[in-house]
């Protein structure tokens, strides 16, 4: 997994809630074996609408994105996360996440920063009056900062520091080996199988 | 302090405990399916790993399949790609799979309850969010993503922080044409689908114990639709009858020790819950969602609402957008919205008491003119099921379509979708835009409303139809 720092883009305003899986990408997208080349599909219904946001010249290139609450509800589809990422998002900004998201994302190294919905606004006004604002999204303060606002962030210290040293999460497990295999000892006889052995 | 139901799953299953870390959490049953397991194996591929448990894991097919000619080599060449991957994948390390064709192929939420393999006070996951279904047998069971998927089959476990728990207590006892899907809609509606975020929620009260494991299935299929990752219901004595005898149950002694360790699963008197929500059972009536996520649901018997009512301005927009979308305007009659399609499956309602059901309303009736019907059982041992009860005749004689097993129309993954414009009743669980194909447009029902509904070509419940009989015998002057 890529660690994540601090990054420094433009950003985008997405003024909706509740931005389900199925629209960041369609389910038949969801049909490719790969975790890459899926650009194409994020937002892919409101992409067909010229004015729709990421279409906007001055949105082009942009890696911050800036939802309305409850971002990524729905399925569990990590696609969703490879979208955004494909298509250049380092980081998202909601006032709210759906869970299984935001686990995702974490896996993923793409930062997924709560803030209160009012610091949304002011990202929102900041970059809707001008698109060249730059927003930075700094993991090793915890804070947000554009042109005349800074809004710290709160990220559980373990995630904080897996993404912050882009560490793999199974390596990690792995080596608490001597407890698996201990807690699999105990296990009763009676638990399911899914295999005669 | 004493525990509730999830907390006491969970702890007994926390493989390593320390401070500033999530929990190590031991997982008892992994399924998987096409959709959400190719870059997993790819990873366990890189990294040079195998499956740990392959006697904890368990593979089906169903989000791409067909359901119909499933004989025949599946048309769509992605679609195709993604099915042979799974299979490839199972035999080169060794997974259980059960195929388009074999007889326990189905959609996994309905395969693995159906088994015998989800079983109370388990740890079950999969790489999809509706694997909160699980939780009706008291297991904690909840949605994955691939990055996890991948971490279950090398390991077994899973870094989890716990989730805080609010207790949904339904009491006194539900009306007679009130089913499990409209309680879980009004739920859904009451809360929010970001009010369960961050908890797993446990289904209790009167009405939650009076109810068949399938209908407590539906139940707890939607929490991820009230933004709960999971939730639960207590085992009883019904969880424990419909378990008894399945192909994975326990058996003998092991039997006897399971059940004494499932009669501890209750949440203790002296627990105390994060969050509580009371609804009175009796005061529900059918339930239909009129927006596009599934929170935005209404009485049949109301109408459609006027965003300008909503206080909070992201709603009040989140209501105009689906407004638009949907096509309808605020003040009409729910009962007036027209349908082109009915669907009649899926992991919420795909089950055999839900196609009972549809069928006791169809029986005798038809299909309304320009209403196509698609029946479509979650899975094969449903479909056989079914079949000896003669259902697929009674769906067939009403002119619905009878299908194979699969995810169908509940996504638009596979040959079943709606044209842009159309409009169906659904029994399946998310009414997102595009979800059933693009531009279509969905009504979230239970199977009742759903056969009313093909009945009469518009939304409608089982009463409206007796109306209906009871209107024409009174021009007849019978
Ligand atoms: S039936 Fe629908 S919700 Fe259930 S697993 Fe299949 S696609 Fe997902």
């Amino acid at each position: 997994m890529e660690a994540f720092i601090t990054h420094t883009g433009r950003a985008v305003p997405l003024r909706r809630s509740n931005v389900d899986t199925d629209q960041i990408i369609p389910a038949h997208w969801l049909k490719k074996v790969t975790r890459d080349g899926f650009e194409d599909g994020l937002f892919e219904a409101w992409r067909k609408d010229e004015t729709f946001v990421l279409n906007l010249p001055e949105r082009q290139g942009a890696s911050v994105l800036v939802a309305g609450p409850d971002f990524g509800t729905g399925s569990s589809r990590e696609h969703a996360v490879w979208a955004l990422q494909n298509f250049g998002f380092r980081t998202v900004i909601s006032s709210r996440f759906a869970d299984i998201f935001r686990g995702n994302s974490l896996k993923n190294g793409l930062l997924t920063v709560v803030l209160p919905q009012e610091a949304v606004e002011s990202i929102w006004k900041l970059t809707e009056a001008d698109p060249t604002v730059e927003v930075t999204v700094d993991l090793e303060a915890r804070e947000v900062r554009a042109e005349g606002l800074t809004v710290a962030f709160e990220l559980d210290e373990n995630a904080r520091w897996r993404l912050l040293n882009g560490l793999d999460d199974i390596g990690l497990t792995l080596q608490n080996e001597a407890d698996i295999a201990a807690y699999e000892g105990a296990r009763p006889t009676f638990k399911p199988r899914t295999l005669q052995v | 302090m004493g525990r509730t139901l999830a907390e006491k799953v969970w702890d007994d299953h926390v493989v390593r405990r320390a401070e500033g870390e999530p929990d190590l959490l031991y997982i008892d049953l992994h399924l998987l399916h096409e959709v959400t397991s190719p870059q997993a194996f790819d990873g366990l591929r890189l990294g040079g790993r195998r499956v740990r448990r392959l006697d904890l894991t368990i593979a089906t097919e169903d989000h791409n399949t067909p359901t119909i000619d499933i004989d025949k080599p599946i048309a769509d060449p992605v679609s195709r790609i993604q099915l042979e991957t799974l299979r490839k994948n199972c035999a080169e390390f060794g997974v259980r799979l059960h195929p388009l064709g074999d007889v326990e192929q189905g959609v996994v939420h309905v395969v693995g309850p159906q088994l015998g393999l989800t079983q109370p006070g388990t740890t079950v996951v999969c790489g999809d969010s509706h694997t909160s279904t699980h939780g009706a047998f008291g297991a904690l069971a909840f949605g994955i993503g691939t990055s996890q998927v991948e971490h279950v089959l090398a390991t077994q476990t899973l870094p989890l922080a716990r989730p805080k728990t609010m207790a949904i207590t339904i009491d006194g006892e539900l009306p007679e044409e009130v089913t499990a899907k409209d309680l879980i809609l009004a739920i859904i509606a009451r809360i929010g689908t970001g009010g369960g975020q961050g908890y797993i929620l446990e289904y209790r009260g009167p009405a939650i114990e009076k109810l068949s494991m399938e209908a407590r299935m539906t139940i707890c299929n939607m929490s991820i639709e009230a933004g709960a990752r999971a939730g639960m219901i207590a085992p009883d004595q019904v969880t424990f009858e419909y378990l008894r005898g399945r192909d994975h149950a326990p058996e003998g002694e092991d039997w006897d020790a399971a059940v004494e360790y499932w009669k501890t699963l209750r949440t203790d008197d002296d627990a105390v819950f994060d969050a509580e929500v009371v609804i009175d059972a009796t005061e529900l009536a059918p339930f239909v969602t009129w927006g596009t996520n599934p929170g935005q649901g209404a009485p049949l018997s109301s109408n459609v609402p006027d965003p300008a009512s909503y206080e909070d301005a992201s709603e009040r927009l989140a209501a105009e957008k689906a407004l638009e979308y949907m096509g309808l305007s605020a003040g009409q009659p729910l009962r007036q919205i027209k349908v082109d399609t009915v669907f009649v499956g899926s992991c919420t309602n795909g089950r055999i008491e839900d196609l009972r059901s549809a069928a006791s309303i169809l029986g005798g009736r038809k299909v309304a003119d320009g209403v196509r019907m698609l029946v479509v059982p979650g899975s094969v041992r449903v479909a056989l099921q079914a079949i000896e009860e003669g259902l697929d005749k009674v769906f067939t004689e009403s002119g619905a379509e009878w299908r194979h097993a699969g995810c169908s129309m509940c996504l638009g993954m596979n040959p079943d979708q709606l044209a842009p414009g159309e409009r169906s009743a659904s029994t399946s669980n998310r009414n997102f835009e595009g979800r059933q194909g693009k531009g279509g447009r969905t009504h979230l029902v239970s199977p009742q409303v759903a056969a009313a509904t093909a009945v009469l070509g518009h939304l409608a419940s089982p009463a409206d139809l007796s109306d209906q009989a009871d209107a024409a015998a009174a021009t007849a002057g019978v």
